[in-house]
């Protein structure tokens, strides 16, 4: 019974996904709407603001720096967790 | 009904994007097994990833690697970036999972969720 | 384990696997690659040391104390890279606008802050993976004693 309903609910997001992917824009067509000025600005000015070749790198540390620093902090909190939960003592 | 399958098929990493996801939050809902849950969250994850970094592809496009003098299309590198934190941010919820479950297997004796449950249930 | 052929074979293979590393991390403003790439790389490296030989071997190369000086350093250096921009009187983590070396786009001394950034945050990224696959492999180890 439980897997019944499990396959129902499955189905049903499945179908909502598949139809949203049947409605979506074409896969990389050069005039989706993702593709609009901001990333062309990242592309002209990047180098320039930066000094950085590889674009990823730059808006990862530059125009992204605070973002990579609570990234940075993420980790280290998932390994202060980790280690606290693997070296308590359990009864 | 051949429309929407020919933009299914154009579209189709999105459509193994979606399959993935599906696949993993199968195995996240029907097996019991923890490490299996684990595992299920992660496919999850890769499909996010992959549906996030197929968005941003353009057609003809390189990676957005600058060359001087060259006049060429670059790919959306925004999603990408995005994508670099949400990986970082997935491995660290998997390496926290991972050590939970090991407090829980040295404790309980087991990795299956719905007998750990009946452990803790019969307990007084 | 007590294999000849994996002992040699990796012992042989990672002083490349580490500077394959190393070139993706000093090369993260000008190739595809950057901190946390290439810290897993090296961090993968030390890994494969520790499985082909034993695992007391492998945390002699890098111990403990080690492991937290890296873990904390990274983040420390990066927040204080941070504030400098915050003393150079503008917005906290401002890199070319707070005084740092431009240099020429293309050639590795350049791009400001961006290239310590990513050595801090890559030897953070190596030494995390190394120290939660030592204290998963050592609580396993002691289950089973």
């Amino acid at each position: 019974m439980r897997l019944v309903i499990i396959l129902f609910f499955l189905a049903l997001i499945g179908f909502t996904l598949v139809a949203t992917v049947a409605e979506m824009p074409l896969y990389g067509h050069p005039e989706n709407p993702t593709n609009n000025e901001v990333p062309e600005r990242f592309i002209e000015k990047g180098t320039e603001e930066t000094g950085v070749m590889n674009i990823i790198g730059g808006i990862l540390v530059d125009y992204r720096a605070f973002d990579t620093l609570g990234e940075a902090t993420v980790l280290f909190v998932a390994i202060a967790a980790a280690l606290s939960a693997l070296k308590a003592h359990s009864h | 009904m051949i429309e929407v399958a020919l933009r299914l098929f154009e579209n189709k990493y999105f459509l193994v994007a979606m399959i993935l996801f599906i696949i993993g939050f199968h195995t996240l809902l029907t097996h019991s097994n923890l490490i299996k849950k684990v595992i299920g969250m992660n496919i999850m994850d890769t499909a996010i990833f992959l549906f996030f970094v197929s968005i941003g592809y353009v057609d003809g496009a390189v990676a957005p690697i600058i060359e001087p003098g060259v006049e060429q299309a670059y790919i959306n590198p925004l999603p990408t970036v995005l994508i670099l934190t949400g990986i970082v941010v997935a491995v660290s919820v998997t390496a926290f999972a991972l050590s939970l479950i090991v407090k829980l297997y040295e404790s309980y004796g087991t990795l299956d969720a719905e007998e750990i449950m009946r452990i803790r249930s019969n307990e007084p | 384990m007590e294999d000849l052929i994996v002992r040699t074979i990796s012992r042989t293979l990672v002083p490349f696997i580490q500077v394959y590393g190393l070139y993706i991390i000093l090369h993260g403003h000008l190739t595809p690659g950057g901190s946390f790439s290439g810290g897993a790389v090296l961090g993968s490296s030390m890994i494969l040391f520790a499985l082909s030989f034993n695992l007391e071997r492998g945390a002699k190369k890098l111990s403990h104390d080690a492991s937290t000086v890296l873990e904390c350093g990274g983040i420390l250096i990066f927040a204080m890279l941070g504030f400098y921009g915050i003393l150079a009187g503008t917005n906290f983590l401002t890199n070319l606008k707070a005084g740092f070396y431009p240099g020429v786009p293309g050639e590795f001394f350049s791009a400001g802050f961006i290239i310590f950034i990513t050595v801090a945050l890559a030897f953070k990224v190596a030494s995390t993976v190394i120290t939660l696959f030592y204290n998963l492999i050592e609580t396993e180890g002691e289950a089973h004693d």
